[in-house]
């Protein structure tokens, strides 16, 4: 069953953490199986075979030992090392990022910038600490670019509650709230600046040097504010450029979906005049609305609930690729995100059967529990062997596994050659519970 | 060897003969009615084992035949067809006595065996009625229906007859339903009657209620 692909790295290193005295004997490489941050220190667990959690200490206390440097080598060390099954560390992917780069350095000298200035005010140990961070930070910047989908995903996953809790995230409260808080702690800054200010006001001689920390920085921003500038702006362009690559590729997606599907069907219905065009308009309704009216095609309406959104797959399949669909709904709900992928996962499985599996009749069958709602979709046809498929085929695995299990849901495929197809989908309900049967009328 | 006798209640002679044409080989059809009224009269004649009974007659609905026949006659069987599918009819005609419903579109074999088993005593649901029974006692019961003549047993699936509605309204046939479940075909055939005899027996108010909001479906 594929469910059991998922995570080889994670079956067979899973007995390597158990073997304390010695190591894998292989390379030094991190493990993103098993990490909290980057995967360095169970990497260098599994390497010379210690226990992660002594490794995941001892770099701790090292952190506080060596006044922050460990936190920078740490970092230098994910960037370096690379992932286990990975061919080459995320720095040599870095190396050919310019822009990347540029992006790290501003970074680096904007921090020495407003360090400069802290060490000028006092020197304590918190300024001894920040040092390294220069380094962890610029190294951070090129991991963050660089890394592939799953870290970054990892990265984001740390930084969220940080993020929550400054509402730095345009997903943080409403701008207002933002707003007022910016505001609040700059009022708070004034303030305490000005106290500060009128306190020494007596000793009037202790605020020379400041002139100079002032002239310094003034000459700083003036040499690399245009610099610091620029990279800002670029920043916002490969913005722009990576929102319009990701709309070109949904609409090729769409594209393929909706009218190439129609073409190929109506080559293969050639002989049958009515269905061609039956096929023809179709297409063309849906084309119309989505040109003109900005419906996206394949997509489910707003107020649809989990039943209509069932009958809609089963007359979709059966009027484009001529295959009855049994449908049988228990209970019915309202849609919301997770539901809808549910639909869109049903969907591409029930085409899929459509498609492949040449049996004569596909039945879908969901059912809303209150803790979740499982939709299964079933064909006799000559099934496959999932081992079998070619890794550039996998539309099944991609588009129904992927969709799900970004949800929080899991789809299951048992399949054999001979003995059909059942994909189980699985996907738990928000807490709203309703009753098991009152929509779905009109 | 001869299959069981059966009787054709269908208001479209056009499928009557459809369907004696296809069955022809595998029962043996000793009669056909149009309507309620000569349906009863030919089934007291002839008493045969399974009466295919349309739901939609233009005299009263299937379950009118059912409950003129059932009494005098307890040995005749009743197997529901019906090309709507809408809930509220069918669960009229297996509350009546029907001992199963198929829709339409069923192919001939499974007709074919679907009429065997009825003449056997088993039960017959399509995977349209496991839908609706699985819905229909889904929801715990209400309270006006704890009357004193309130039998828990009665009024709620179990687990395992849970299961194998499931399977039925996936598509399963019988004979996979017992693979699947590892459980002799015997064993699946008696859940399922036990489901039928609830859905007939229920004083549940969910019943009527459920069937009649589905009505506008």
């Amino acid at each position: 069953m594929m469910e059991y692909v998922e995570h080889p790295t994670r079956w067979h290193r899973a007995p390597a953490r158990f073997r304390h005295r010695e190591g894998n004997g292989g390379p030094l490489r991190r493990d993103p199986a098993d990490r909290l941050g980057g995967g360095v220190a169970s990497g260098v667990a599994a390497w010379k075979g210690f226990n992660v959690t002594t490794v995941r200490i001892v770099f701790v206390l090292l952190a506080v030992v060596t006044s922050g440097i460990a936190v920078a080598v740490y970092v230098l060390a994910w960037l370096v090392i690379p992932a286990a099954g990975a061919d080459r560390s995320i720095g040599a992917k870095a190396r050919s990022d310019a822009q990347g780069i540029r992006l790290a350095a501003a970074l680096a000298s904007l921090l020495i910038l407003v360090l400069l200035v802290v060490d000028a005010l006092n020197d304590s140990w918190l300024t001894n600490w920040a040092w390294p961070q220069v380094l962890s930070v610029a190294g951070l910047v090129l991991i963050w670019r660089n890394a592939p989908a799953d870290e970054r995903a990892t990265m984001r996953h740390l930084v969220q509650p940080l993020e929550a809790a400054t509402g730095v995230t345009a997903g943080a409260g409403t701008p207002h709230r933002r707003a007022a808080l910016r505001l609040t702690i700059a009022g708070l800054l004034l303030l305490g600046g000005a106290a500060w200010l009128f306190s020494v006001r007596g000793s009037i001689a202790l605020l020379r040097p400041l002139g100079g920390v002032a002239l310094i920085i003034a000459a700083i921003v003036l040499a690399l504010g245009p610099w610091w500038l620029r990279i800002a702006r670029e920043l916002v362009l490969e913005r722009q450029a990576r929102v319009r690559a990701e709309e070109r590729a949904d609409i090729a997606a769409r594209v393929h979906d909706s009218v190439l599907q129609t073409l190929a069907l109506i080559q293969r219905r050639a002989d049958d005049p009515a269905k061609v065009i039956q096929l023809a308009r179709l297409q063309e309704r849906e084309l119309r609305s989505w040109l003109f009216e900005g419906r996206v095609p394949n997509e489910l309406d707003a107020d649809l609930t989990l039943a209509a959104g069932v009958r809609q797959i089963q007359q979709d399949v059966e009027t484009r690729y001529g295959v009855p669909v049994e449908a049988v709904t228990v209970g019915d709900t309202e849609l919301d995100d997770n539901l809808r992928a549910l639909l869109a996962a049903a969907r591409e499985a029930t085409i899929n059967a459509a498609k492949w599996s040449g049996a004569d009749v596909i039945s879908l069958f969901a059912e809303v529990e209150p803790a979740e709602v499982s939709l299964v979709v079933r064909d006799r046809g000559q099934g496959f062997d999932p081992e079998a498929v070619p890794a550039d085929r996998k539309g099944l695995a991609e588009s129904v596994q992927g969709r799900m299990t970004r949800r929080g849901g899991t789809a299951t495929v048992s399949t054999a050659v001979g003995e059909g197809t059942k994909v189980t989908l699985k996907m738990p309900r928000a807490a709203t519970i309703q009753g098991p049967s009152p929509a779905g009328r009109k | 060897m001869s299959g069981p006798r059966v009787v054709l209640v269908d208001d479209h002679g056009l499928f009557r003969s459809g369907v004696r044409a296809e069955l022809g080989r595998q029962v043996d059809v000793v009669g056909e009615a149009d309507d309620v009224q000569p349906a009863i009269a030919l089934i007291g004649e002839l008493l045969p084992d399974v009466v295919l009974l349309d739901v939609h007659l233009p005299g009263g609905g299937g379950q009118a035949v059912i409950q003129a026949v059932k009494d005098a006659h307890p040995q005749v069987r009743f197997l529901a067809l019906s090309a709507s599918d809408a809930p509220e009819d069918v669960i009229a005609v297996i509350r009546a006595g029907a001992r199963g419903y198929v829709t339409k579109t069923i192919s001939t074999a499974e007709l074919a065996d679907a009429v065997r088993r009825v003449a056997a005593g088993d039960a017959v649901f399509s995977h349209r009625l496991a839908g609706f029974v699985l819905d229909a006692f889904a929801a715990t019961p209400s309270a006006d229906d704890l009357k004193p003549s309130f039998d828990p047993e009665l009024e709620q699936l179990t687990n395992r007859e849970r299961e194998v509605l499931r399977l039925i309204a996936q598509g399963y046939t019988y004979k996979e339903i017992a693979r699947e479940l590892f459980i002799s075909v015997k064993t699946v055939e008696s859940h399922v009657s036990s489901v039928l005899r609830k859905l007939q027996l229920s004083t549940r108010h969910q019943l009527t209620r459920w069937a009649a909001e589905r009505r506008l479906n």
